[in-house]
């Protein structure tokens, strides 16, 4: 079985290391500094499981999972004892609240062996419904991480199972659903103003009818989106008309 | 509270004193005014004193009422209200006491009878001087308990947010300290007895420094230094720092806790927002006879998350500045070839300023 360690502290790091010990059949195939460092270890090595923790540079460990296709197991080692904890205690999934004694951390591994544990999928899921960043987007942009603050983010459109993010710097891809960002941005910023549209509201210059039941929202960007009978509901009640 | 009761006495005897003067003055006149209609000087001096003393009667009935209601809307319609039915009562009460004494002296009764409106029209004029100067009076007062009030309040809140301000401490920092101190335990037992001690000691200044609102700069730079050394305990080679200080900085007085938060936060972006080795700069100098600090943390431009500017870390020392020293100017960002520079002036104040 092979694990990397991701964790931005080396003495966080040789602590499981040192805890790993007694699991002889499980071989440490990298050890990480960051989120960067960790995607590609993933890659190269693709290990049956990783421990990640959540603060480190650039990204952090739930946006370093989301860039991976096929997430392996994931045990998550942290100090962070926000929301995200309260979720991950409730659904049983596998975290170690720093400082971690061995009882604890035997077991994890022991839940671990009893495959009794959450997919991973859904622990993301959950830690990104509890919300630790949605002040930015993560995406993978020609093999390159891109972050992106949402304040840059001009409008996203629903495309297939993906989403497009319109910014300044171009059109990126991400592999969410539009009621992912819907729920996740900030709503007194994002509206939803149609089945396939949300929009940054800092950037609306007019609003104007088109056909009936509906309208047309123009951006300082220059862009003419279609706004559904719902979403102008939603938009004169968050712009207050 | 003794002060409060003995100017109490001061402004009765002020009030009474007033109406015995005016009472003076008011009855020497009368009886001048009634001697010039041919009335003789006994009637005269008797009808002076009755009507005195019913009119000082009908005031104090009005001075003392007002101290227990004071009318809030409408005071002028009250105030003239008053005036007419007191005026009534007065001259009803002078009229029924002159008559009892000299219902005899048909004259006179005469006399008083045609001077009954224009005693009337001076009643009402002195009752309605009364009642306004009496609500002018109270209501003041009501005010200036008021605003003390209101001050006091303010000054309570203003203690309780910064004692609020001073006490934050991440506890993130304490358990991910605590995470390494259990990490090198196992390998390096005399590293790890160290770090306790650094903890320990950290952990006493904060509780000690709660209690002190001004330190010297040294004593925080003292402080600073215990929890940078912390850090790079986590970190290992990737935190670096620099401190330079200027030695007529070290005795100059500063908000205790007031660094602390400023180097955490770059810290946090240095160390967050980039990658590989960060050097934290701290310098420290004397300038216009302001106590100026300067942090610098490289950060990344481009993917800063906060781009809403500061930071709670830095908002909440700006606030702490301003209820300290009643300015927003103190502290300052640029944002410089990926460097996040804060610069924080400190002015100095009097010796007896500080407590």
């Amino acid at each position: 079985m092979k694990a990397i360690i991701i964790d931005d502290e080396p003495l966080a790091r040789m602590m499981v290391k040192e805890y790993l010990q007694s699991y002889p059949h499980i071989s440490i195939a990298a050890e990480c500094n960051d989120g960067f460092e960790g995607i590609k270890a993933i890659q190269q090595h693709q290990p049956d499981l990783i421990f990640l923790d959540i603060q480190m540079p650039k990204i952090n460990g739930f946006e370093m999972l989301e860039l991976i296709d096929h997430p392996p197991l994931v045990i998550f080692t942290t100090a962070f004892e926000e929301y995200a904890i309260k979720a991950f205690d409730t659904h049983a999934a596998d975290y170690l609240l720093k400082p971690f004694s061995k009882e604890r951390f035997d077991k994890a591994m022991l839940k671990l062996q009893l495959q009794k544990v959450n997919s991973t999928q859904a622990t993301v899921d959950l830690a990104l419904q509890t919300n630790l960043h949605t002040n930015r987007i993560v995406v993978k942009d020609n093999g390159k991480i891109k972050i992106i603050p949402v304040a840059q983010v001009q409008y996203l459109e629903a495309a297939d199972d993906y989403v497009k993010i319109f910014t300044p710097d171009g059109i990126f891809l991400k592999k969410k659903t539009m009621q992912h960002f819907e729920d996740s941005l900030p709503s007194q910023e994002f509206i939803r103003t149609h089945r396939s549209y949300i929009i940054n509201a800092q950037l609306i210059t007019r609003i104007q009818p088109h056909e009936k039941d509906s309208h047309l929202v123009l951006l300082t960007t220059g862009a003419r989106l279609p706004v559904s009978k719902a979403g102008y509901a939603r938009l004169k009640e968050v712009l207050g008309i | 509270m003794a002060r409060n009761i003995s100017a109490n006495k001061k402004n009765s005897i002020l009030v009474l004193g007033a109406l015995l003067s005016w009472f003076g003055i008011w009855s020497t006149l009368q009886i001048m005014i009634l001697q010039d209609f041919g009335i003789s000087t006994s009637r005269a001096m008797a009808d002076a004193v009755i009507s005195n003393i019913l009119m000082i009667a009908v005031c104090l009935l009005v001075i003392n009422n007002m101290r227990y209601y004071l009318p809030k809307r409408e005071k002028y319609w009250y105030s003239i209200f008053v005036s007419i039915a007191l005026s009534g009562l007065w001259l009803l009460l002078m009229r029924v006491s002159l008559w009892g004494l000299f219902k005899n002296d048909t004259a006179y009764m005469l006399s008083l009878s045609q001077t009954a409106l224009i005693r009337y029209i001076i009643a009402f004029l002195m009752i309605g001087c009364c009642t306004v100067l009496s609500l002018l009076w109270y209501t003041q007062k009501e005010q200036q308990a008021d605003s003390l009030r209101k001050q006091d309040m303010e000054r309570l809140a203003r203690e309780a947010e910064l004692h609020k301000l001073r006490q934050q401490l991440q506890p993130h920092f304490l358990f991910n300290s605590l995470n390494s101190i259990s990490a090198l335990t196992g390998s390096q037992p005399e590293k790890a007895r160290h770090m306790i001690q650094q903890l320990s000691d950290f952990l006493r200044g904060t509780l000690k420094k709660e209690e002190q609102q001004w330190t010297s700069f040294a004593e925080e730079l003292q402080y600073l230094q215990l929890y940078l050394e912390i850090e790079k305990v986590r970190f290992g080679y990737r935190l670096q720092t620099n401190i330079q200080c200027e030695e007529e900085a070290t005795q100059m007085r500063l908000p205790s806790m007031l660094l602390q938060p400023l180097v955490e936060n770059a810290i946090k972006f240095g160390l967050y927002d980039t990658i590989g080795e960060v050097i934290i700069f701290i310098t420290a100098k004397k300038v216009n006879n302001q106590l100026q600090v300067q942090v610098q943390n490289p950060f990344d431009e481009t993917t800063a998350a906060p781009l809403k500017g500061t930071g709670f870390g830095l908002s909440s020392i700006r606030r702490r500045l301003f209820l300290l020293f009643g300015r927003h100017d103190l502290l300052q960002i640029k944002k410089d070839n990926q460097q996040f520079i804060t610069i924080i002036n400190i002015p100095q104040l009097n010796e007896s300023n500080y407590n």
